[in-house]
């Protein structure tokens, strides 16, 4: 959760809180304020199915909760190797959190591969429960085992527990009429039975879903469902498995309200839907396939019956055009892509700026350059949307901090686009595109009216009296350009990307109008209306973190944990990017020392020391991942006493 | 305007409001003056196509004209509706957008060779084969004239120009071989000489649901001047122009001495000297022929040097689905099964659980 003040500290280990015995029963029930597990297997089992399905479960049960997806690129990388490993982690407790957690309490290793992929993350005295079907010399020694792990002694530190999963699921589902190999996919619903029992997951919702999902194929639901039940009453039978936990709802972590859990995707499409109605606009999304973007793009072509229209175009270029063509005919334009995409429609998006119509560019950011890791995350692409077009051509740019601010941000978004007639670019990426948390589903009223007035008449009259539409006369306030759209009887103008006269917006290379007109623009998008910059330091602090974008949850969390340790630090958020909040500059001025953390190798601190003249410290990753918390509280620490 | 946005279901042109009242050419020059060089083919382009719009009888403020870049790009100034000049190539892809978003809307792509054939040959290529409701304009010069005289992808092999002055390597496209095989439903081929024939294009094309083509040859007389005289010159013309006519014998020539027929060992179409025994075999157009096998022959008739049998006309006027109808008719499918769309239901849809106070 993003609202809550720094009440809990974000622990490196799971806090026991209690045990009792069960009356009558023999297993212990032991309650923990938050758990971390990783589901880790190959690409093929399923690992993002079994990760979505327990989340759903803990989000339905009340606890805060944020994930981290993690797979390859390849849809079936090889099988049993280590490139081939998919992984779902998912942070659960009884208070709010903001990371996916760095080190999992628990792993479920499905194959050789993925505990060999992820032990190294694994704080000692962690439980791992492993496939054993799976542990063949042949599959260990294409990982580089060459004696078992299992047998060893390399896995004394932790609390391992040997399943056979594959087995127990055969067996579970010899009554269906299956072959070995139907049988045997079923294994990571048995695993996910297991974990819901030890976790005391409530299991209608997969039930449910999985009679959803199957329903053309009854028998196949049913194999599923039997293998699920399986493995929960493995957990509850087998002695191996003496003591089962309970995470508590984190109901004083929420305000009150309906939640969901929702990604970062999810929330961003919803939030385009949502600025479509709330501006009385229909929404046109031109939009080309690329990871990590595309799930919005599968999404809204789900919603024709808000009257969104959907055009899955040739290309990157073609998909912002046409965005920018429906929103020259009144429509709210959206583009959405990754970073290679971006740099593609750079042209057509300069060409937005010189036409001041509204349009939406969304970068679900990924490692680059290039194709670069496209599974991945990072925040590299800050100056590409900033500078990255021909000539003066200034563009607002917003970033969400966490999956479920992906939905306002994209009526942040449409706000500033429809009011300043502006392409805005709005930056997620992939760790918030992908990842998930509780969201507080909003009542209708608390949003936003982003209604537009289009022009309806003559806004000029010309010296002998004559009354004339002027395309480029604009708003005093916001120095936003009327938008006539076609089908306005009278107002039939044309605009371009060549230069134009003020005023009259008639072709111009009047030198001194090139000038104004240059300056101009700029004054618009740096005169937009955004909010000041928020800062939080309960203890009047002389170091300042600083950060944008996905990177919110570490740095919060590593904050908690420096304050926690007796060290005050003060933390700021940036959601505008560009024009930076008009606080900025005294807020920074405020502090001895400022650190910046980013996902990239400085983009934000060179933005900050070029405006500023501020001594920003940069502190950076770039390894596809998020930040950990206690790795960048120890960073900060570090800083802070430099 | 809301209305046709979110309501429209069927029919084209018919959705498109018509002028209150009857319109000359003079209501569709703008009051910028025009700037294309003396003598270019240009201007009877634009006044061709000035002098059709009252035809057609629309609302001025229903008309849209998008143009990409290049000198033809710079169309949309001179005509007095909605217009936009975009960027090199982007035309039909923003044109789509458009004319997709905006069923009330007659959307026009006005485009030359280089930015269509090569900048922008994919989004040209996409647009037919989707057939959006647009009509786009191709003046095919052979050249680059908005650059000052390099050689263009329609460019004959040879060709001396700034940029090859030892000659250019490439074989040039063919602009309606390529539009047949990029699956249009309409290819027609016209000159800007011929205000007549020209006239006659647009008034079929304008008809047209779907994508049209018109590859207009248009003389740049700074750069490529004569490039299409062969077409022109009253005795050339006689030997190089195949003129289509749906329905009607493919004849040419002083008293339609030539023609037209299918050889028989190879099913290509050739041309003869017509004499009472061969006559009967004279290929018959049919541009509304299903498949495309012989129009796509008839457009490779030209010789690509010396314009020879240069079919001018329409070569292909099919019907089938419109792209911008179908997705009109998904959102309308969309609001029957699902019913409009609910914001709230939306929002709160999934698995849900609440907080009390």
């Amino acid at each position: 959760m993003t609202s809550q003040v720094s009440r809990t500290t974000e622990q490196a280990d799971g806090t026991v809180v209690g045990e009792q015995r069960k009356p009558g029963g023999v297993k212990a029930v032991r309650r923990l304020d938050r758990v971390i597990i990783r589901f880790a297997g190959d690409s093929g089992d399923g690992m993002q199915l079994t990760g979505d399905r327990f989340t759903s479960e803990t989000a339905s049960f009340g606890n805060d909760l944020s994930t981290l997806p993690n797979f390859p690129a390849e849809i079936r990388a090889p099988a049993g190797t280590l490139p081939g490993v998919s992984s779902f982690q998912l942070h659960f407790a009884d208070h709010d959190i903001l990371t996916p957690g760095d080190a999992p309490n628990v792993l479920v290793a499905m194959n050789p591969a993925a505990l060999k992929a992820n032990i190294g993350d694994l704080p000692r005295g962690a439980e791992i429960i492993v496939n054993t079907d799976e542990f063949t010399k042949r599959a260990m020694q294409k990982v580089g085992y060459d004696t078992s792990p299992l047998e060893d002694g390399s896995l004394d530190g932790y609390s391992l527990h040997p399943v056979p999963l594959t087995t127990l699921t055969v067996e579970a589902l010899k009554e269906f009429d299956l072959t070995r190999k139907e049988a045997e996919r079923s294994k990571n619903m048995f695993a996910l039975g297991l974990l819901s029992w030890m976790y005391h997951r409530p299991t209608e919702g997969t039930e449910a879903f999985l009679r959803r999902k199957f329903a053309k194929k009854p028998a196949i639901a049913e194999a599923n469902l039997a293998a699920f039940r399986a493995g929960w009453n493995f957990g509850e039978t087998t002695e191996d498995f003496a003591v089962s936990y309970e995470v508590a709802p984190a109901t004083t972590a929420f305000p009150v309200g309906t939640y969901r859990n929702i990604s970062g995707n999810l929330a961003l499409a919803y939030g385009l839907v949502a600025a479509s109605r709330l501006a009385g606009l229909p929404l046109f999304l031109g939009s080309y396939p690329i990871t990590p973007a595309s799930d919005i793009l599968h999404e809204l072509s789900r919603h024709k019956n808000f009257g969104v229209r959907t055009f899955q175009a040739e290309d990157e270029i073609a998909g912002v055009g046409a965005a920018l063509g429906a929103a020259f005919g009144g429509a709210l334009g959206v583009t959405t892509t990754s970073g290679p995409g971006i740099a593609l429609k750079a042209e057509t998006v300069g060409l937005a700026v010189s036409l001041e119509l509204p349009l939406l560019v969304i970068d679900v950011q990924r490692g680059g350059p290039s194709t670069g890791l496209p599974t991945k995350t990072e925040q590299a692409d800050l100056l590409q949307a900033m500078f990255g077009r021909n000539g003066e051509a200034p563009v607002p740019v917003i970033a969400p901090r966490t999956p479920a601010d992906c939905f306002d941000a994209a009526l942040e978004a449409a706000r500033i686009a429809l009011a300043y007639r502006t392409p805005v670019m709005l930056l997620s990426d992939g760790y918030l595109a992908n990842g998930s948390e509780p969201w507080r589903i909003p009542e209708l009223e608390e949003l936003p009216d982003l209604r537009v007035q289009f022009a309806s008449g003559p806004n000029h009259t010309l010296e002998d009296g004559t009354e004339v539409f002027w395309p480029y006369k604009r708003d005093p306030q916001t120095l936003a350009r009327p938008w006539a759209v076609p089908g306005t009887p009278g107002l039939e103008h044309r605009i371009g990307g060549i230069e134009k006269q003020d005023g009259s917006g008639s072709i111009s290379y009047d030198p001194a109008n090139h000038d104004f007109m240059v300056r101009t623009r700029q004054a618009k998008i740096d005169g937009i209306d955004v909010p000041d910059l928020e800062v939080d330091d309960p203890e009047g602090a002389r170091t300042l973190v600083l950060g944008w974008g996905s990177t919110y949850g570490p740095i919060t969390a590593a904050v908690r944990r420096l304050r926690a340790a007796g060290e005050p630090i003060a933390q700021a958020h940036l959601r505008h990017l560009n024009p930076f909040p008009r606080n900025l500059g005294s807020v920074l001025r405020g502090y001895d020392k400022v650190v910046i953390p980013e996902m990239n190798l400085g983009q934000l601190a060179t933005l900050i020391r070029a405006k500023y003249l501020v001594d920003a410290h940069s502190y950076n990753q770039v390894n596809g991942m998020p930040f950990k918390a206690e790795q960048l509280a120890t960073a900060l620490k570090e800083a802070i006493h430099d | 305007m809301t209305d046709a946005m979110t309501d429209a279901t069927d029919g084209l042109l018919q959705l498109v409001p018509k002028a209150e009242a009857k319109q000359s050419m003079k209501d569709f020059k703008s009051d910028q003056e025009v700037r294309w060089c003396p003598g270019c083919g240009d201007y009877a382009i634009l006044a061709a196509v000035q002098g059709f719009m009252p035809e057609l009888g629309l609302a001025r403020e229903n008309i849209v004209f998008v143009s990409g870049i290049g000198c033809s790009s710079r169309f949309p100034y001179y005509m007095n509706t909605y217009g936009m000049h975009s960027i090199h190539g982007r035309a039909p892809a923003i044109a789509t957008g458009l004319a997709t978003s905006r069923r009330d809307l007659s959307v026009w792509v006005v485009t030359g060779d280089g930015d269509a054939l090569s900048i922008g040959g994919n989004h040209l290529i996409h647009a037919l084969r989707r057939n959006v409701n647009l009509k786009i304009l191709l003046f095919n010069n052979r050249i680059y004239g908005l650059t000052k005289g390099q050689y263009s992808p329609t460019s004959e092999v040879g060709k001396i120009t700034k940029s090859t002055p030892m000659g250019s390597l490439d074989a040039p496209f063919n602009p309606v071989s390529l539009a047949i095989g990029a699956e249009a439903s309409f290819v027609a081929r016209t000159i800007d000489s011929d205000r007549r024939h020209l006239t006659e294009v647009l008034r079929a094309a304008a008809a047209h649901p779907g994508t049209a083509l018109i590859e207009i040859y248009q003389n740049c007389n700074i750069f490529n001047d004569g490039a299409f005289d062969a077409l022109k010159d009253r005795q050339s013309a006689d030997e190089a122009v195949i003129r289509l006519e749906h329905g009607q014998p493919v004849r040419f020539g002083a008293d339609g001495a030539r023609g037209v027929v299918r050889d028989r060992l190879t099913g290509d179409l050739k041309v003869v000297d017509v004499s009472a025994e061969n006559e009967s075999e004279v290929l018959v157009h049919d541009a509304r022929s299903p498949s495309p096998t012989t129009a796509f022959a008839l457009s490779r008739l030209a010789d690509p040097d010396t314009l020879h049998h240069t079919p001018l006309g329409v070569f292909r006027s099919v019907e089938r689905p419109v792209y911008d109808v179908r997705m009109s008719e998904q959102l309308d499918t969309a609001v029957e099964q699902h019913g409009k769309g609910d914001l709230a239901a939306l929002l709160a849809g999934g698995d849900t659980w609440t907080v009390a106070g």
